[in-house]
């Protein structure tokens, strides 16, 4: 049952970036304000407010998802992954942030967190993918200075990378 | 042939950017992620429904009496604690940051409600009413130019506030002699690149010093500060704008948010707490502000060879509702260079300013220039069509001659270097125009629609800031004084440890400028780039900032990474000094490398880096006789070819430019008229590259927003003004499906007036893109008026042809006209009862509240005559709306006509319907037809479905005035649908 308090929130449990965590929240608060102004992240961009931009994507239980089309008490006892996940032990950025990086993939990096959620679960599912399907998975989101050139770059690099990784023999 | 350009261990190399962990990590902070001083208060805006009316009363009572809203503001307070905001032109057209007595767009901001969240602030809104006095609008430019067009401001007594003419040259004697005068008139849309992140400002208002603190993601030009600072009645340094070093984007659009600075400053003084207001994304469609439409008719004089001789520009650009400076910037920025990149030296322009009701018009990138060249090189491209020319040849016959540099433009442009047939030739070569050629050739033979197009474009950057004042006339400017320059700060220290730490006044907008500051300051003291910490951030209470601070006209590399040039150096210079002093040799032979400071002749003899600052710290009194303790440098720069305009009208624009050749090749789909761009090869000259990564991350993205104003980015308006692109599944920014990559070709001719060498790059594609896709589309299909943006149910139309009359019998009969986001629609339906029946059903107001769907309360209020309450939704928004319904023309029972309107948070409608009764063989045949306009919100966000939604409504009262008259009342949930289902199985054959 979930717990609410006198003014209609609700205490909400979930499992943030693999650790438990824990708000309340008004059955009609998103879940990307959430996020942002409950439990403090600053990596959830809000963009459009109506699921198109794709800016304000996480994954949940490892599927992506807008965290802007989603009410925070829907992640009750679920898994909320954003771009904190993707860090090494030591905050290091993984292959394809640095991919990211290095072809300059990014310019103001408001949309650059949700696109990174969408193609880490989108190479999890397809790790081979050919450039027409990264342009297909991407088109799941708007970015407004890029022209989008870097990203595919990044990402036909790390597809590369990795899946020379996994050919070498252990 | 690529010129020998500057590269230094930094400058010149493609490093990666300093600003990317942060970002990639989610890390960095925008502006709404910035800590807020406790007590924040959230602040919502109600909007105009309205594209023209009279606000006639505004009642808060009851917005107030809502639990958790502190205050409600409307035009009345903003009145008494704000000046109207200062304009360009001498026009009686104030604007204020609430509308006052009068709405003149839809969008316009009305009210303000601030409370202690966001949600509740929202809920507000909806308790506030506002009664209006709606009134005719003009939307279109040409129509509001028109003698006799309702006035947008009545007080002006035109909508056309501003005409000059400019001629330069002989241009009468040049088109006398013309062997052929070539004429086009081409009509720009209205588009923005809309940034992801919307308007963010935070102001708190201190009491006890008069100050207005203010964070935001402004993005300049500061010019605006004193128009701020005066509308606020308080000298400049009370009012402190502070800008975070991340910002979600800007394209010149977060200039235009300065209206809601003032507003949310009136707010936190009213309220005496801080106020922060978001921006969403319906209200960056609706209200942000646009690229201004234009029209311009454009004509060239030529000689059979295709030489061009003159040119006429007739512009007509739309500010939309209000002037807000630094309009009208896009019709004057590139005066100087209207002639583009062609040697033509005769021409005249006019340029009308239109005011329209519709969002105020504002910078975007480009800043007139998509639209300029839009006009320019359709017109060449129509110069070789009429001449029976290529259109290359064309081009390359018109050139500025390479070998004439420095050039002056007619208009005054101070062309200062280049050589534009190198820069052609390498794009048909590298570009390989022979292969797409062929492709051409192969494809046409095969009857597909492939065209090839060219775009030529003179990139200006570092906007003269005297640009403007040639609107006025010269006796106008002489009284007002001389306007140009373009003034640029950054600061570079170094503390007592050897940091180095660098600020500067670009207001960077995700371009990378604290990567390129970092290069350019690490060559100058011979450090590592990666040891260089930037500071982005603004503060114009602490940091040196000029009118021109701010990210706009590709200002960077030409102006404010020079003034860092300049701070590095002084630096530099004192470092030296100091190092040759300890050292005993002169300063002049001191070099600086690998952090360390040393005798050039003798690098034995050598201090560190940080040895040499400290000293400026630590121990003053070993400095060289006269030196002045530490070690902070302030860089200024303002290039002296930025002069004022002369007394004919010449104006020296910019002070760099850079070029820009294009060439597309592309296939229209016969059957669905989408274009699909084959080939893609950008060529271009922008002076030295001081960071070619980005440089062409510069270029990418702005031929990502030029196919999206090609292809499908369009601001839609219904004639009444109603705004029809709120949200981003009507406004359509491409996606990675529809930009390909295209091939970039660069060479580097420095720019000999700036130490860099560098010129601008952020603008020139989202100049050429357009007009490029636009020429290969009428080489494509051979249709001379091209409007954009060419989705693909308008490319179907014209190369299809109009959509042939519907089938007989299906003819939908003629109905009310609308003029808004219209729908019509018509029905029938059966009612098991007498006509009389049905008929006193209708007229009765306690059965006609239960047939009206979602009508809560219903009263006469005359004859026949009714006012309502309703809640209506569309897809997923729901909201209370108030209506007036009148029955006329009452033929009992037989015929009527029902009338009227309805408001509320969402938007308002009018409309009228018709009925009429028959007696058909077990009850009565109805018979139905509706047209009816909406606007605000519901219009905005929901017009895709607006069409389906008005069918299931109509549906409904159909349906429940049928089981009225039956004598049942009405189900709380609609039967099943079962009835399309078995209409389908029995139009198949299927069932009976």
């Amino acid at each position: 049952m979930p717990q609410v308090t006198s003014d209609g929130r609700t205490l909400i449990n979930f499992i943030l970036n693999g650790k438990p965590a824990s708000g309340q929240a008004e059955p009609r608060m998103l879940l990307s304000d959430f996020l942002r102004q409950v439990a403090g992240l600053t990596e959830v961009h809000v963009g459009c407010e109506h699921g198109i931009c794709g800016a304000c994507t996480l994954r949940i239980d490892g599927e992506p998802a807008r965290s802007c089309l989603t009410f925070a008490v829907q992640i009750e006892g679920r898994r909320v992954d954003t771009v904190q996940s993707l860090l090494g032990p030591r905050g290091e950025l993984n292959d394809l942030q640095a991919a990211f990086r290095k072809h300059h993939s990014l310019q103001c990096g408001y949309c650059t967190t949700g696109i990174l959620m969408s193609a880490t679960a989108f190479l999890e599912k397809n790790p081979n993918p050919g450039e027409e399907e990264i342009r297909d998975m991407l088109s799941g989101h708007i970015c407004r200075c890029t022209g989008y050139v870097g990203m595919v770059r990044a990402i036909k690099e790390v597809v590369a990378s990795r899946s020379a990784k996994s050919k070498v023999p252990a | 042939m690529k010129q020998e350009a500057h590269i230094g261990k930094f400058v010149g190399r493609p490093m990666e950017r300093v600003e990317d962990a942060p970002l990639l990590a989610g890390q960095a902070l925008f502006c709404d992620s910035l800590p807020t001083r406790p007590g924040v208060l959230h602040a919502a805006i109600l909007r105009s429904p309205h594209a023209q009316a009279e606000i006639l009363s505004i009642d808060t009572a009851e917005a107030l009496r809502q639990p958790g809203v502190v205050a409600v503001l409307t035009g009345k307070e903003i009145k008494e604690d704000s000046d109207p905001f200062l304009i360009v032109l001498r026009k009686p057209m104030d604007q204020w940051s609430l509308a006052i007595d009068r709405v003149r767009f839809v969008g316009e901001s009305v009210a303000v409600v601030v409370a202690k969240d966001r949600y509740v602030a929202e809920d507000a809104l909806d308790y506030i009413k506002v009664a209006y006095k709606p009134l005719p609008a003009v939307i279109d430019a040409r129509e509001a130019a028109k003698e006799g067009a309702p006035l947008v401001h009545p007080a002006c007594g035109s909508n056309v506030v501003s005409e000059r003419h400019f001629s330069y040259g002989d241009p009468d004697k040049a088109f006398a002699e013309a062997d052929k005068v070539v004429e086009l008139t081409i009509d720009y849309p209205r588009n923005s690149q809309t940034p992801l992140e919307g308007y963010v400002v935070m102001a708190d208002y201190r009491q006890e010093d008069k100050v207005y603190d203010v964070v935001s993601n402004f993005q300049g030009p500061f010019t605006v500060h004193p128009v701020m600072s005066k509308a606020l009645r308080v000298k400049g340094p009370q009012l402190r704008m502070r800008s975070p070093a991340y910002s979600g984007g800007g394209f010149g659009i977060k200039q235009a948010m300065f209206p809601y600075v003032v507003l949310m400053c009136i707010a936190s003084k009213r309220v005496g707490r801080p106020v922060k207001w978001v921006e969403d994304r319906l209200e960056h469609l609706t209200a942000a502000i646009a690229a201004p439409n234009r029209v311009i008719r454009a004509r060239a004089a030529c000689k059979k060879d295709g030489k061009v001789t003159a040119f006429r520009f007739e512009q007509l650009d739309d500010y939309g509702a209000y002037l807000r400076p630094p309009m009208p910037g896009p019709l004057y920025r590139q005066h100087g260079i209207m002639t583009g990149g062609y040697d033509v030296k005769n021409m005249t322009i006019t340029n009308r300013l239109v005011m329209t009701n519709k969002t105020p018009s504002g910078m975007v990138r480009g800043f007139g220039g998509p639209q300029i060249y839009y006009g320019l090189e359709r017109l060449m491209q129509r110069v070789a069509v009429e001449l029976g020319l290529d259109p290359l040849d064309v081009i390359r016959k018109n050139l500025i001659p390479a070998g004439s540099f420095p050039y002056r433009a007619c208009a005054g442009a101070l062309v200062e270097s280049g050589d534009y047939q190198t820069a052609v030739a390498m794009a048909i070569r590298d570009g390989k125009l022979d292969e797409l050629k062929a492709r051409r050739e192969k494809a046409r033979a095969e009857g597909r629609l492939y065209g090839i197009g060219y775009a030529v474009v003179v990139e200006p950057a570092q906007s003269n800031m005297g640009y403007l004042s040639t609107i006025n006339t010269v006796e106008e400017r002489r009284k007002a004084g001389p306007k140009g320059g373009n003034v640029a700060y950054a600061t570079v220290a170094v503390d007592p440890l050897g940091g180095v730490s660098v600020t500067a006044d670009s207001l960077p907008q995700g371009q990378g400028h604290a990567t390129v500051l970092s290069q350019v300051v690490a060559d100058e003291l011979g450090i590592d780039a990666a040891d260089i910490v930037c500071n982005m951030e603004r503060d114009t209470q602490r940091d040196p900032w000029s009118i021109a601070t701010g990210n706009y006209s590709s200002r960077f590399s030409s102006a404010t990474a020079v003034s860092a040039l300049h701070a590095a150096r002084k630096v530099r210079a004192k470092m030296a000094r100091i190092a040759a002093h300890v050292l005993g040799v002169p300063a002049e032979r001191i070099g600086f490398a690998e952090g360390k400071v040393f005798c050039i002749e003798d690098p034995e003899k050598s201090l560190r880096f940080s040895r040499v600052a400290g000293t400026a710290h630590w121990s003053p009194s070993e400095l060289p006789p006269g030196m002045e303790p530490g070690m902070t440098e302030i860089g200024v720069w303002s290039a002296p070819e930025i002069e004022p305009p002369n007394d004919a009208d010449q104006i020296n624009t910019s002070l760099t430019y850079g070029f820009v050749f294009d060439i597309c090749g592309l296939e229209v789909d016969r059957d669905t008229g989408k274009i699909r761009i084959d080939r893609y090869i950008t060529t271009h000259d922008s002076g030295v590259l001081l960071n070619p990564l980005l440089a062409n991350g510069q270029i990418y993205g702005g031929f990502g927003w030029g196919v999206g104003a090609a292809l499908s980015e369009q601001f839609v308006y219904g004639e009444d003004g109603s705004f029809l692109s709120g949200t981003f599944s009507d406004y359509l920014c491409p996606t990675a499906c529809e930009v390909p990559e295209p091939q970039i070709l660069h060479m580097e001719t420095p720019s000999p007036l700036t130490p860099l060498g560098a010129k601008g790059i952020g603008e020139g594609s989202v100049m050429s893109t357009p007009v490029c896709i636009a020429n290969a589309f009428a080489d494509a299909t051979g249709i001379k008026d091209v409007k954009l943006p060419l989705n693909p149910w308008k490319v179907a139309a014209l190369i299809q042809g109009e959509e042939p009359p519907r089938p007989k019998g299906q003819a939908a009969p003629a109905r009310a006209r609308t003029s808004g986001k219209g729908l019509q629609g018509e029905g029938s339906a059966f009612v098991p009862a007498t006509p009389e029946q049905v008929w006193a059903t209708l007229i009765n107001p306690e059965k006609l509240a239960q047939v009206i769907p979602g009508c809560s309360k219903l009263e006469a209020v005359g004859p026949n005559s009714y006012r309502a309450e309703l809640s209506l939704g569309v897809g997923a928004v729901r909201g209370r709306f108030e209506a007036r319904i009148t029955l006329s023309n009452l033929k009992a029972p037989k015929s009527g006509v029902i009338s009227g309107g309805l408001q509320g948070p969402l938007g308002s409608s009018e409309g009228v319907g018709n009925i009429t009764l028959e007696a058909v063989s077990g009850g009565t045949q109805l018979n139905y037809d509706y047209g009816f306009d909406i606007s605000g919100k519901v219009a905005a966000v929901g017009g895709r479905m607006l069409d389906g939604t008005a069918r299931v409504i109509m549906k409904q009262f159909f349906e429940r005035l049928a089981s009225l008259t039956e004598g049942r009342a009405v189900a709380a949930a609609a039967p099943p649908p079962a009835s399309w289902w078995k209409r389908l199985l029995k139009a198949l054959g299927i069932a009976r």
